[in-house]
């Protein structure tokens, strides 16, 4: 046995395997490593797609031309919307910290498919790589929006193929990490680790995962469509050839709504780490939260005219997407419930993460309240296609995803790394960046109602003011965005050696060293009867 | 424990047949539900051109249809027996039996090729000027989809073939075998699965009238 001899005492961050530097981490096949490769490539397309929106919220500074044609604006918000949606809070949550921690946290060495992991994780690159190259080669930066609309999507002359083939490729990448995490949460389970005892973050990669299987295969085959009537003029969505543009945005639909819960359930499973830990306390309705998550899982499948209500449906598909979609709202409430109840007489432990938890629950339901006025079909006619529109799903997507990334990255720093970061400039980075985030966000509620619509860039002048404050937000957020990440990365390298539970956390990934060793636990872990991971009397 | 020594400690050897087989049965899910997004498609634009459909159908040549039918069954027949005798430990039979699968799925694709070349002679292919200009709408839509999903499945039959490589190498020299069947019984999986698509396409296309 000497191979295992050579490792005692490596953590997964010093091991020196097959390959050294560089390759030792991209041909790596520990789930550490390519949770970590995620983490990188991540953060870089995140910082790409912030740049891209601290531009276009230049551009609405003022009325008229500020800094750019009308044209790159549309190529601006596509890219952002592209990079934003698919490369980094579509496998945000679970291809970083899923990677990183599931596999310790339900007391495995490894995912079931090692190879497979890092194959998914070279396809999420190939695919980035392929959207980008059509904005530096071809005919022009794609300008349909992130959504590819038919039928401007194969009308359209800029150069789209490359980025409709990377979306491909990218979903692709996503079913995979989705088969291997249900594979691995079936059968890797330790010993006494019952379904009852799996702590709420892997229940919500779990349905995470389903929905990545049974939603990403309808997309891809839509844009295989699109490509399809662009290079051959097939004309199942030209209606020119007797196609049908609107059962385009069904197809689209039925795959990107469920793909708003694959963005937002791992996000609620860390909060639910989080919330019970900060304040020492079980967390309440176990079972609730675990029904409300596979709920939403489900009932996301049926609401996805929601999008589609200017679009031409009947009345009665109306109705029947509407109603559904208020029921969505429910299994969303319980979750806020039962966390608010947690911290109920629990003993707070005020720390970083817990602020991030905290403004997360916030924004999660202005972002959910907002949802119910879209959702409502009077209203939705009103508000579609306007800054609301924005508002809202910027609430959801980067303040329900987003700060829980945030939330995550700062919980688990201490057992990634192995170190601490500095808690008061990360305390000063989460609130900068939150009263950023309100400042640019919350303007264009009010925008939308007033009429401004979305994907211009010119306005009018009685939207000024609210613009203004906007960008003014859009600074002050990445002024917090800087503080953060600086904090973060100095700390990676010189930060206090973090102990291994820091937090007094009662998962299993905290009771392996800081950081983890390469095959994770020494000997297997062992659940008793009493062992649970919120049982915190 | 002499296996477990030469394990690389990145990934220590964690061969579970059962994982592998469930692994295989997702990635299946996952393809039937790519097909499904076509066969609404399908079903979408039948509904709205019912005679349209109708008159389309009748160009296609339903014997071919009918003898890819029946020998992408028996292919489905050859790769089952295979994975049984490579249970019970005959490999050269084991062997033997996937490369004739193999070859009946060569014999569809040459089919496949006919076919599409008597419809190319024809003026007909997606986008050609004859179907612009002498098609109503309901047969381009008709022609549009059996040239994606007929195509798409040809697509997949060749990947089924790919593995099949992998399987017969992995059994020639002994990796695959009655312990770790797994490669083989996966492709086997897998094959079936083209096989069942195609059950559905051949219907669809070339029967109903
Ligand atoms: C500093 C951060 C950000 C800023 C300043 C920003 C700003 C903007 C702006 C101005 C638009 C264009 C709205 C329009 O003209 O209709 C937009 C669109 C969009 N943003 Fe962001 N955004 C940021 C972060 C994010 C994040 C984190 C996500 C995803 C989690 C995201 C996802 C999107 C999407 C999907 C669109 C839609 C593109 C479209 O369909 O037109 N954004 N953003
Ligand atoms: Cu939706």
């Amino acid at each position: 046995m000497h191979t295992t001899n050579a490792v005692n005492g490596a953590n997964y961050l010093t091991y020196q395997g097959k390959y050294k530097g560089l390759l030792g981490w991209i041909l790596s096949t520990d789930h550490k490593r390519i949770g970590l490769l995620y983490l990188y490539s991540i953060a870089a397309m995140f910082t790409t797609g912030v740049l891209l929106g601290l531009a276009m919220k230049f551009e609405l500074l003022a009325p008229g031309k500020t800094i750019m044609e009308a044209q790159t604006y549309n190529a601006t918000f596509t890219v952002h919307g592209v990079i934003m949606i698919f490369m980094v809070v579509v496998p945000g949550l679970p291809a970083v910290f899923g990677n990183l921690m599931m596999p310790i946290m339900i007391g495995a060495k490894d995912v079931a498919f090692p190879k497979l992991n890092l194959l998914s994780w070279w396809l999420y690159v190939a695919g980035v790589f392929l959207v980008l190259s059509a904005l530096l080669f071809g005919s022009g930066t794609p300008d349909t929006g992130w959504t590819f609309y038919a039928p401007y999507s194969f009308k359209s002359g800029t150069n789209l193929l490359p980025a409709i083939f990377g979306a491909f490729v990218l979903g692709f990448s996503s079913i995979l990490t989705g088969l291997n995490f249900l594979v691995t949460i079936h059968r890797l389970r330790c010993p006494g680790m019952k379904w009852t005892k799996l702590p709420l973050f892997i229940w919500t990669l779990y349905g995470t995962a389903w929905i990545q299987l049974l939603a990403t295969p309808v997309i891809g085959i839509t844009l295989v469509l699109v490509a399809l009537e662009r290079v051959f003029g097939i004309g199942i969505f030209d209606p020119a050839l007797g196609g049908d543009p609107v059962l385009y945005q069904h197809l689209f639909w039925i795959y990107s709504h469920p793909a708003v819960y694959i963005m937002i359930l791992p996000a609620m499973g860390a909060i639910s780490e989080i919330i019970p830990t900060f304040s020492q306390k079980h967390i309440f309705g176990y079972k609730a939260i675990i029904v409300s998550t596979m709920a939403i899982a489900f009932v996301g499948y049926l609401v996805w005219g929601h999008h589609m209500f200017t679009a031409g449906m009947s009345g009665t598909a109306q109705y029947y997407f509407s109603l559904l979609t208020f029921i969505v709202a429910i299994p969303s409430a319980i979750k806020v419930f039962n966390w608010i109840s947690t911290m109920y007489k629990g003993s707070i432990n005020i720390q970083t993460p817990f602020y991030w938890a905290v403004s997360f629950i916030f924004v999660f339901m202005v972002g959910g309240l907002s949802g119910l006025v879209l959702g409502a079909l009077a209203t939705d006619i009103y508000v579609h296609d306007t800054a609301f529109v924005v508002a809202h799903f910027h609430y959801i997507v980067f303040g329900g995803t987003g700060f829980a990334f945030f939330a995550a990255m700062h919980y688990w720093f201490p057992k990634i790394f192995g170190r601490m970061y500095d808690k008061a400039w990360a305390n000063v980075g989460w609130l900068i960046f939150t009263i950023g985030f309100l400042a640019l966000y919350s303007p264009m509620f009010y925008l939308g109602m007033m009429g401004m619509p979305r994907r211009y860039y010119d306005y009018l002048e009685e939207f000024h003011g609210g613009n203004i404050l906007s960008t003014i937000g859009s600074w002050v957020l990445v002024t917090g965005f800087i503080i953060i990440v600086v904090n973060l990365i100095r700390s990676a390298r010189k930060g206090e050696p973090a102990e291994m539970n820091p937090w007094h956390s009662k998962t299993l990934e905290w009771t392996v060293t800081s950081p983890p060793p390469v095959l994770n636990f020494e000997k297997e872990p062992v659940l008793g009867e009493k062992d649970g991971p919120y049982n915190y009397d | 424990m002499a296996e477990h020594q030469h394990a690389h400690v990145e990934h220590p050897d964690m061969y579970d047949p059962e994982s592998s087989k469930i692994g295989m049965w997702l990635f299946i899910f996952t393809e039937l539900l790519l097909f499904g997004g076509l066969f609404i498609v399908y079903s979408v634009y039948r509904y709205l051109n019912p005679d349209a459909f109708h008159l389309a159908a009748e160009e296609l040549n339903t014997f071919i249809g009918a003898f890819n039918t029946v020998i992408l069954l028996v292919s489905s027949m050859t790769i089952a027996m295979s994975t049984t005798a490579l249970q019970k430990g005959h490999k050269k039979v084991a062997i033997a039996l996937v490369v004739i699968t193999f070859i009946i799925g060569i014999g569809f694709l040459v089919n496949k090729y006919f076919e599409w070349g008597i419809k190319f002679s024809h003026g007909i292919w997606p986008g050609s000027e004859q179907m612009l200009n002498e098609m109503s709408q309901g047969e381009i839509l008709f022609f549009g989809l059996y040239f994606v999903m007929t195509g798409l499945h040809a697509l997949h039959i060749i990947v089924g073939l790919i593995i099949m490589v992998f399987a017969i190498k992995g059994v020639s020299n002994g990796k695959v075998n009655a312990k770790r069947p797994s490669l083989l019984d996966n492709c086997g999986l897998y094959w079936h699965l083209v096989d069942l698509i195609w059950i559905f396409l051949f219907p669809l296309f070339y029967l109903i009238h």
